[in-house]
């Protein structure tokens, strides 16, 4: 089924808005519709739910959201190129657990960041070379260093904790902007975002991301270099991870060896929420960023609500199956519909194509047998 | 079929490919029991089997998905809703026989491997989104049914709870049952049509659905096994601990993977078996108890593990591109591909449609 995504394309919001109703040219933009559903949250939130509206809380949803926003950022772009991974909260612990242990023997904080992000890429130049050296699986690969990071951060740091990191620093992780509830962090994180964007949605290199992950072969014949790029989205995937970690390590004042356990299965959720697709070739960072918001806005808004925390695990899972489930039911609704009518127009899609979204305009000798 | 003669290269490559996860859990279990002997005595034997038998039953299912190039990340949530399952059944209706208990327990797994099942028929997108999700979800609805609560050994049947330790001529009960799990499944998969099918639904899915394969029926069945073994693992996992809550099987997932993967199960599909994922759940299990008798500190473990995970994913390829090479150079020199008719069985097929990108399907 991977094989089928010739027909995804970087992304055309004009032509995918070509036809069908509103409502369907909206979900063919899956990028508007989390943006919506991101403001139909927060607006429903801060009327229904006490203290959601109140700058402290905003403080505290957008710290929560800085780690996962920033691992998203590189994953995004690891996903639109067909791959995966799965060790970023890994590296994440291995980091913070390599900044406690070079705090304990003495090195300041200065070196230690710089040396903390560094290991990162170092971690993911080795996912990077598993991958694209060895032409492994990208799925495997980082399941096996998921486990090996994480059980070297154990080795490094053991279960101890180290918390005694200088108060300006971990202050810092926290700092808000003078007179507003919007964190530091956040604002690194956005401009971070905005030059994954960029990268992404602007520049040819980000083109060619989309390509290979469309049809790597197609775009190795047309020049790509795909595995030079494949390289160093891991390496770029690594480093941003490393920095996680030393958010985490500050913000929580705390290096530890489990900090960040668990995070990939958010980050997978909320890029994938976000649109991009699992096969490749389709995405954008937006949606990305309005999916990372969402999963935290929505979490945070039912904590407040006193909804038990266990029903935020169904509505984080419900919601990532909904949001691939439903444009395919559309899809074929909207098929059946086209096949008992004649076509009405050239934006009306045939047969429900088998990737993740429906396709703006699939080719007519693509439909499915 | 002239596929037995045929497929002797890749057969061979086969053998040394779960020969390779057999001899380093030889090696492994003589480097520990040279240090210490109490590592071979029959108690320690017993423990690391008793332990190994829960993740052989969960591997051997993640296999059959994983053949079809799907994953079943929910595995350890439906372990852990069964097993909390099970030991309600028991306190609310102490006097519950234990073979309904038992029925009960697979039959919650198959209901969650049927909505697994329906889910990615429904979307036809990939597995591993689909149960990403219902890990969270079926986590959450253990989570929200247990509320907190806690069930300990005092509420379920003695002879239940026997079933986790008792021995039969030495063996334990539990291992014995692992092991008619797996002979069950492995028969399946090598001797039966629909079990072949599987492997060429994994190798090539348009091609095997051209070729007349209901692929989307055998998927299902497929994560209805899973869910199925998984309900039964949940099953022996309470019986084996007595003490169930909602946090069971927490992570278990991602071992399972790794048990399935080390045991040389393509992650891409289309090739692999049962056997081989089972002797890695047993490697798995056993350097777990070596790190202890070797007094190596246990931290080291999950980085051994994942080291053994990027080895194994190594040494496969390797072979496979042995393997090719090999079957070029016999090409070059007799003429016709005469692996072709193995491959379209589906034994083959060994580096096809693994092209990196495509990640599941």
């Amino acid at each position: 089924m991977a094989h089928d995504t010739l027909r995804a394309r970087p992304r055309d919001p004009r032509a995918a808005g070509a036809g069908g109703g509103r409502a369907g040219a909206l979900l063919r933009r899956w990028d508007t519709a989390v943006v919506l559903a991101l403001v139909a949250v927060v607006v429903g939130a801060a009327l229904l739910v006490d203290g959601f509206a109140t700058g402290r809380n905003a403080e505290f949803l957008l710290l929560d959201a800085v780690a996962i926003g920033l691992v998203a950022l590189p994953v995004t772009l690891i996903v639109v190129t067909g791959e995966i991974d799965l060790s970023v909260a890994s590296t994440l612990g291995l980091c913070s657990a390599v900044m406690g242990q070079l705090w304990l023997s003495g090195w300041p904080l200065e070196l230690i960041v710089p040396a903390a992000v560094a290991l990162g890429a170092v971690l993911g130049a080795v996912n990077g070379l598993f991958v694209t050296g060895f032409g492994l699986p990208s799925l495997a690969v980082t399941i096996g260093t998921l486990a090996a990071y994480r059980g070297l951060a154990f080795v490094v740091l053991g279960d101890r904790a180290v918390a005694d990191f200088p108060g300006d620093w971990t202050d810092a992780a926290i700092s808000t902007v003078p007179g507003g509830a919007l964190p530091w962090a956040m604002v690194a994180t956005a401009l971070l975002a905005a030059g994954f964007g960029v990268v992404l949605h602007a520049t040819p290199f980000g083109r060619e991301l989309f390509a290979l992950g469309s049809n790597a072969e197609a775009a190795r014949f047309s020049g790509v270099a795909v595995r030079r790029h494949k390289f160093w989205l891991f390496v770029a995937c690594g480093a941003v991870s490393g920095l996680a970690g030393v958010y985490w390590t500050l913000r929580y004042a705390s290096a530890r060896a489990d900090n960040g356990e668990g995070l990939e299965l958010a980050v997978v959720a909320a890029v994938l929420l976000g649109g991009v697709s699992i096969f490749g070739g389709r995405g954008t960072l937006l949606g990305v960023c309005a999916g990372v918001l969402l999963l935290g806005a929505l979490r945070n808004a039912l904590q407040l609500a006193d909804v038990p925390s266990d029903t935020l695990d169904i509505v984080t899972g419900s919601l990532l199956i909904v949001s691939v489930v439903a444009p395919n039911a559309v899809a074929r609704l909207r098929a059946r519909r086209t096949r008992a009518r004649p076509p009405s127009g050239p934006g009306a899609p045939g047969a429900p194509a088998p990737g993740r979204r429906p396709s703006p305009a699939p080719p007519s000798g693509e439909r499915n047998p | 079929m002239s596929a037995a003669a045929a497929g002797a290269g890749t057969r061979r490559a086969w053998a040394v490919r779960e020969l390779g996860v057999l001899l380093a859990l030889v090696l492994l279990v003589a480097v520990t029991a040279a240090d210490n002997s109490r590592f071979l005595s029959a108690q320690s034997v017993r423990d690391v089997l008793l332990s190994a038998s829960i993740l052989i039953v969960l591997a051997v299912g993640q296999t059959v998905v994983v053949l079809t190039r799907n994953i079943d990340l929910s595995a350890g949530s439906v372990l852990g809703l069964a097993a909390f399952a099970t030991g309600t059944l028991f306190a609310s209706a102490p006097g519950t026989p234990i073979p309904l208990a038992v029925l009960a327990g697979v039959g919650i797994g198959a209901l969650c491997g049927l909505l697994n099942g329906a889910l990615v028929a429904l979307a036809r997108v990939p597995a591993l989104v689909i149960t990403l999700g219902t890990l969270y979800v079926l986590r959450g609805v253990g989570h929200s049914w247990a509320s907190g609560d806690q069930i300990n050994a005092a509420d379920m049947p003695g002879a239940f709870l026997d079933l986790g330790t008792a021995t039969l001529l030495g063996v334990p009960v539990l291992a014995l049952l692992a092991a008619a799990v797996l002979l069950v499944v492995a028969t399946w998969l090598s001797s039966y049509r629909s079990g072949r099918e599987l492997y060429a639904i994994g190798s090539e899915p348009a091609a095997a659905r051209l070729s007349g394969i209901p692929v989307g029926r055998r998927v299902f069945t497929a994560f209805l096994v899973s869910g199925s073994l998984a309900g039964l693992a949940g099953v022996l996992y309470a019986a084996r601990y007595g003490t169930v809550d909602a946090t069971a099987g927490t992570g278990l997932e991602l071992q399972v993977v790794a048990a399935v993967v080390v045991g040389g199960v393509a992650i891409f599909g289309g090739s692999g078996t049962a056997w081989g994922a089972a002797l890695g759940a047993l490697l798995l299990t056993t350097i777990g108890s070596s790190l202890a008798v070797l007094r190596v500190d246990p931290f080291w473990q999950q980085a051994v593990v994942g080291a053994l995970i990027l080895a194994a994913i190594g040494l496969d390829r390797l072979l496979a591109a042995r393997t090719a090479a090999g079957a070029a150079r016999a090409r070059g020199r007799a003429g016709p591909p005469p692996e072709r008719a193995d491959s379209t069985a589906g034994a083959g097929g060994r580096g096809t449609g693994r092209k990196a990108g495509n990640h599941g399907a």
